[in-house]
């Protein structure tokens, strides 16, 4: 869902094309009522299904009693560490994964080709599906990962689901095999709208190898960088299948991120206004990203 | 990287060949780990699904005795948590076309409105795209459980449907937008005055020069309603309602730990989005990097 993504980079280097409002006849008369007519669909479902949910959301979390009750929680502190360990961690790892890769991907060798088509699977697959093996690999001492450490080492290996940095680092690693390959999508994408010229510009100055990563294609690329990671920190805060499947929260509840936290409350608890002031306390952090966000797009036309 | 330099002031043909192989050898090295790293998950699915129901505690890197009989019970529906599965997988259908046509109907009629007919206020609906784009769908969840028992969808795949299509309209909305620019606004201009409508001008010019944009929308939008869960999940909870994604989640609160079968149709379950994938992976690469070619 809002996993899905879609930024397209844009061309650090093209100055944006600026159109002028399309029809240049005047929008008359009978214009207005098709135009009202062509917008009543979307506004309709935005209003039903947007702008209600979250006033909606916005009053069930209205109560400054229910943010005491939560704050006196244990279990959301350790959650909203999970949650900032989580986003911090998985998003900047992935991130800077994908940026190194997506230069190993810009090969266009056939077997490098033919590796990209297989790298991109995890991104196509249903998370429900690929998460839940990933648990199956882990959660007990006959998941295969247990099998592959007996192999090597000839005994049995960590019981992963038992220790919580274990479990939480499961979280971390199964987010960024599901998303490192679309990013690394995107930033094959940027790669190629930097015109070639700009690198052989930089050859004859000499530069090559790894300067040519940090004096060209990163400053190139670093709009796209920062706006994605922007992006990506939105999105990741409120990702609820990733460890609703991976550790479900194994052990003891202590691997909880906000949206399974809140999902629990909700759900299994039926505190749904614990539920939604646990997803409301992510605001703090998501309005000022969100700002961000929109500024850079603005001051910096990557589109999104 | 003094190795590089120096060796190209040496520059004899021994060190560059030495140096090419070593790179390429690299290269090979990382392709192997990257291909490990993306199969092991799928491959551990299958180990799963061919077990054979006692193997499974097991513990072994290949099925002792592989047998597909778990796809057997899968798809003759042997086991009662199955008892729905291809209605389900037809509710699954349902859900992921229509999501898709709504998404395409809606997204295409608003950004053509946006982009095409002068429209004072339209950066107000493409702020409202904007933020429906980031706000993270989960986080509407519990509302929107409320909201679907108020509205009386409760239960209906239809709940569903428009909950999706409403997540998905915004990206329709921008890569929409960004393709139609690519269209001479000169043929709306000549139909005009050759007297069409809005809506002849959006059903016989817009629509089938959109075509391309279309198909990359559309496999999104059916991408997304097919593997989401948390929606469906809360949308829907009969076993006649359900969707494949609700079903198969159901194992994991079983005790007798069906894992094969759980694997089994977990498999069947993503065969789909995956020929989707290979057989429109073009467009859909086309439709996240639609504002890069063009810049």
């Amino acid at each position: 869902m809002s996993n899905t993504l879609r930024v397209s980079a844009a061309g650090p280097a093209i100055p944006r094309v600026s159109r002028r409002p399309p029809w240049r006849l005047r929008l008359q008369g009978s214009d207005t009522a098709w135009a009202i007519a062509f917008l009543v669909p979307y506004v309709a479902i935005f209003v039903a299904f947007i702008a209600y949910p979250v006033a909606f959301g916005l009053w069930m979390g209205s109560n400054p009693a229910l943010y005491r009750l939560l704050f006196s929680d244990p279990r959301y502190v350790i959650t909203a560490i999970n949650t900032l360990l989580f986003v911090a961690i998985g998003v900047n790892v992935k991130m800077f994964l994908a940026f190194l890769l997506s230069g190993f991907f810009m090969n266009r060798s056939w077997w490098a080709r033919s590796l990209l088509v297989i790298y991109l699977l995890p991104w196509a697959l249903p998370g429900l599906v690929v998460f839940t093996s990933i648990h199956f690999m882990l959660v007990t001492q006959w998941g295969l990962l247990d099998s592959l450490w007996r192999a090597i080492t000839g005994s049995d290996g960590p019981l992963f689901m038992v220790s919580t940095p274990i479990a939480m680092t499961a979280n971390i690693v199964a987010y960024i095999w599901k998303w490192l390959p679309f990013w690394t999508l995107i930033f094959i994408a940027a790669r190629m709208s930097i015109p070639q010229d700009i690198y052989d510009a930089a050859e004859i100055d000499g530069a090559s190898g790894y300067r040519r990563l940090i004096y060209v294609t990163f400053p190139l690329l670093a709009n796209v960088y920062l706006v994605a990671t922007l992006l990506s920190c939105v999105w990741t805060l409120g990702d609820f299948p990733t460890v609703y499947f991976v550790s479900s929260g194994a052990p003891a509840r202590t691997t909880d991120v906000l949206a399974t936290y809140g999902f629990h409350e909700a759900f299994d608890f039926g505190y749904p206004n614990l539920g939604v002031a646990a997803m409301m306390s992510a605001l703090p952090l998501m309005i000022p990203l969100v700002i961000l966000l929109m500024r850079r797009v603005r001051a910096t036309g990557v589109q999104l | 990287m003094s190795a590089t330099t120096s060796g190209r002031q040496f520059g004899s043909p021994m060190f560059y060949r030495l140096q090419r192989w070593s790179v390429e050898g690299l290269c090979i090295l990382l392709g192997l780990v990257l291909l490990f790293w993306t199969l092991a998950p799928i491959y551990n699915m299958w180990n799963i699904a061919l077990d054979s129901h006692d193997d499974i505690f097991a513990g072994t890197l290949w099925p002792a005795h592989p047998s597909v009989d778990s796809f057997r019970v899968v798809v003759t529906q042997d086991f009662w948590y199955l008892a729905h599965f291809w209605h389900q997988f037809g509710n699954s259908f349902i859900v992921g076309l229509s999501t898709m046509a709504v998404t395409l109907g809606i997204g295409s009629l608003a950004s053509f409105t946006v982009g095409r007919m002068r429209l004072k206020k339209g950066w107000m609906l493409t702020n409202a795209a904007l933020m429906t784009y980031v706000i993270p769908a989960s986080f509407l969840a519990i509302p929107f459980y409320r909201i679907m028992q108020i509205y009386g969808l409760a239960n209906h795949l239809s709940s569903v449907i428009l909950a999706l299509s409403t997540f998905a309209t915004p990206y329709a909305i921008f890569i929409f937008s960004q393709y139609s620019k690519s269209i001479p606004m000169e043929l709306d201009e000549a139909a005009r005055i050759d007297g069409a409508n809005p809506w002849q001008i959006y059903w016989k010019i817009y629509l089938p020069l959109m075509a391309p944009a279309m198909v990359a929308v559309g496999t999104y939008a059916l991408l997304l309603a097919w593997n989401e869960y948390l929606y469906n999940f809360l949308m829907l909870s009969t076993p006649e309602s359900m969707t494949v994604a609700v079903a198969l989640a159901q194992f994991l609160n079983s005790d007798e730990s069906p894992w094969n079968l759980m694997m089994a149709t977990a498999i069947l379950y993503a065969l789909p989005p995956i020929l989707l994938y290979y057989g429109f992976r073009r467009y859909m690469a086309a439709g996240l990097t639609m504002g890069g070619v063009k810049g």
